[in-house]
């Protein structure tokens, strides 16, 4: 690796540049460094699932069974399945209802406009132990009313209302549709408008024009606005903390069993996690390289 | 007025009301989840506690007028809030300089996507790892080992720092490397050309060149810090207190809500103060930048 720009500094300059290699080789130590302890932790946690041994402190040889352990721990696959299936829902409302959102914003009376863009940032800003706080007080309060009722019309024979998985996914598609919102949004602001014009001078039927010219152009900034919000609900512990009820996801067991000692089968867990979303990143980059390179040899001249 | 104007209005009118449609599902969101817990919450933060915990009707403002009895987890919240986001820029700041600016072809990539992946595990599990680095087995061993007696890392203010810093410094890395990768090289080549020395160059071309990534990689960080909970009672052991474990230590052990409540509000205003700063801020840089680059 070369100096920036090293071969302007013929000039003379020598100085200039033998200071400027010295501080480019201290930049790249130092940010070796940084990344050695971005992950360690992670490095940590994967030795550690192969580790033989009972206990952390103690390096005893490969072993894969904290894996088997993993698999057969009934509360820590409900877990992960209670955590899976809210992540799917919240990214689906998320994405659905903060898209809608996001297009329905530029069409908006601009108080109308502010009010909705002032609601996203308070849904993004306020602390996620607030809204936990807040909204366990008020669903508990709501299902106090509607309970009577629900079973005074049903007839008595409605279930009752309670805090569990659908509570956890109303309040994570909270923050995470506005998210969405805004990424679409700025999406928006990149977009060519003289796309969506021309296939309205050739009558497409709004739907139309939405699925064949707005909808493409905007799926980047939708698909990462689902990625991030299955990744947001799939790792919150302190909104699903407080409207969770009875039912456990994988951050609320991961949290009680750290205050009561953790098993070495929650690494494996997390391996297994890690190498999951990296394989998921990477095919997602790769299809995402091979569209643009299609698109790229599709478009002559540019 | 010919039949094609006529027509491009009404479909004018139409495409409002299709609109008007589309922002109902997320509005009443909004509405339902956000602003009737928060009005919940204004609400008991006036009421009075009952003998047995939770909430008594009441219009009294007798809890915002104790909330200088929580003043600790305040200042404390503010001030190390403040001190780490500073840290991590510090930390970040070369970082994304060298991403940026010194790195070349598909490397940069590769490490860009890098700085995100510890995002890609558990939270909880990252946390968990530093608690067995830092505790008594872990790298205060390895400190006495070279001589330096007991040391303790985990449950202090150190801890809670590092955890701080370890968590949130993709945060701050990413917006200055996308302010920076902007940058235009010349700038730099031209500036040494013209005799700066390295630290005018960072001073009068970089610095002012990455503000706004500057700007969002603080709110980014500053925000949520403040909200801050786990990392205070898994590495601080619960002694380096911030806001959140106060709240969550008056709803679940002391039973005192409307307190609680109290002190949500105050911490919702002071975020919403915050934010409008930070809107504020970034229109005068936008304002600042379009106008120097009239000149």
């Amino acid at each position: 690796m070369t100096a920036t720009g090293g071969e302007l500094d013929l000039r003379g300059a020598l100085r200039a540049a033998r200071i400027e290699r010295a501080g480019g080789r201290a930049a790249w130590a130092y940010t070796v460094l940084v990344f050695v302890f971005l992950f360690l932790p992670i490095v940590i946690v994967v030795v550690y699932s192969f580790n033989a041994g009972r206990h952390v402190t103690d390096l005893k040889g490969f072993s894969t069974q904290w894996y088997a352990a993993a698999w057969s721990d009934p509360f820590l696959i409900k877990a992960l399945r209670n955590s899976l299936t809210i992540a799917v829902f919240t990214a689906a409302l998320a994405t659905i209802m903060g898209t809608a959102c996001a297009l329905a914003m530029d069409r908006l009376r601009p108080r109308m406009r502010a009010l909705v863009e002032l609601l996203g940032y308070v849904a993004i800003t306020v602390p996620g132990i607030v809204i936990g706080i807040a909204s366990l007080i008020f669903l508990v309060t709501a299902f106090d009313w509607l309970d009577p009722w629900l079973v005074f019309v049903s007839g008595g024979t409605a279930p009752r209302l309670g805090l569990g998985a659908a509570t956890i996914v109303a309040a994570h598609t909270l923050f995470t549709m506005a998210i969405v919102t805004v990424l679409v949004r700025t999406r928006m602001r990149g977009m060519d408008r003289s796309l969506v014009e021309a296939s309205e001078d050739l009558f497409a039927t709004p739907w139309r024009t939405f699925l064949q010219v707005t909808l493409p152009q905007l799926l980047p900034a939708i698909v990462s606005g689902a990625l991030l919000a299955f990744t947001f609900s799939f790792d919150d512990f302190i909104i699903a903390f407080f409207t969770s009820g009875q039912d456990q996801t994988v951050p609320i067991y991961l949290f009680a069993s750290i205050r009561r000692g953790v098993s070495p089968s929650v690494n494996a867990i997390a391996t297994v996690l890690l190498v999951v979303t990296i394989l998921t990143m990477a095919l997602a980059g790769l299809v995402s390289r091979r569209g643009q390179r299609r698109r790229g040899a599709g478009e002559p001249g540019s | 007025m010919s039949i094609i104007s006529r027509a491009a209005t009404r479909s004018n009118g139409q495409r409002r009301s299709y609109a008007a449609l589309l922002v109902v599902p997320a509005a009443a969101w909004y509405v339902g989840f956000l602003v009737a817990p928060l009005v919940v919450l204004a609400i008991m933060s006036v009421g009075e506690r009952s003998p047995n915990g939770g909430y008594l009707p009441a219009l009294t403002l007798a809890q915002y007028a104790n909330l200088t009895t929580r003043i600790t987890p305040l200042t404390n919240t503010l001030g190390l809030a403040a001190l780490n986001t500073v840290i991590c820029l510090l930390v970040a700041f070369p970082v994304a300089y060298t991403l940026a600016l010194k790195v070349r072809g598909s490397w940069k990539l590769v490490l860009v996507a890098l700085v995100i992946v510890p995002f890609w595990t558990s939270f909880l599990i990252r946390t968990y790892a530093w608690m067995t680095l830092l505790g008594a087995n872990g790298v205060p061993r390895i400190l006495g080992w070279i001589g330096f007696g007991e040391i303790q890392l985990l449950n202090t203010p150190f801890a809670v720092s590092l955890g701080i810093v370890y968590n949130y410094l993709p945060l701050m890395i990413l917006p200055i490397y996308v302010s920076l990768e902007r940058l235009d090289r010349s700038f730099l080549e031209a500036s040494r050309d013209l005799g700066a020395g390295p630290i005018t160059t960072l001073r009068q071309i970089v610095l002012p060149l990455a503000a706004p990534g500057i700007l969002s990689g603080i709110v980014l960080v500053l925000i949520p810090v403040m909200g801050e909970y786990l990392i205070p009672v898994l590495l601080g052991g619960g002694k380096t207190y911030f806001l959140g474990n106060a709240l969550a230590d008056l709803f679940l052990q002391s039973r005192n809500w409307p307190f609680g409540a109290a002190l949500a509000t105050v911490f919702v205003a002071g975020m919403t103060v915050v934010v409008a700063g930070y809107l504020a801020i970034s229109r005068r840089l936008v304002r600042i930048g379009r106008e120097s680059s009239l000149l």
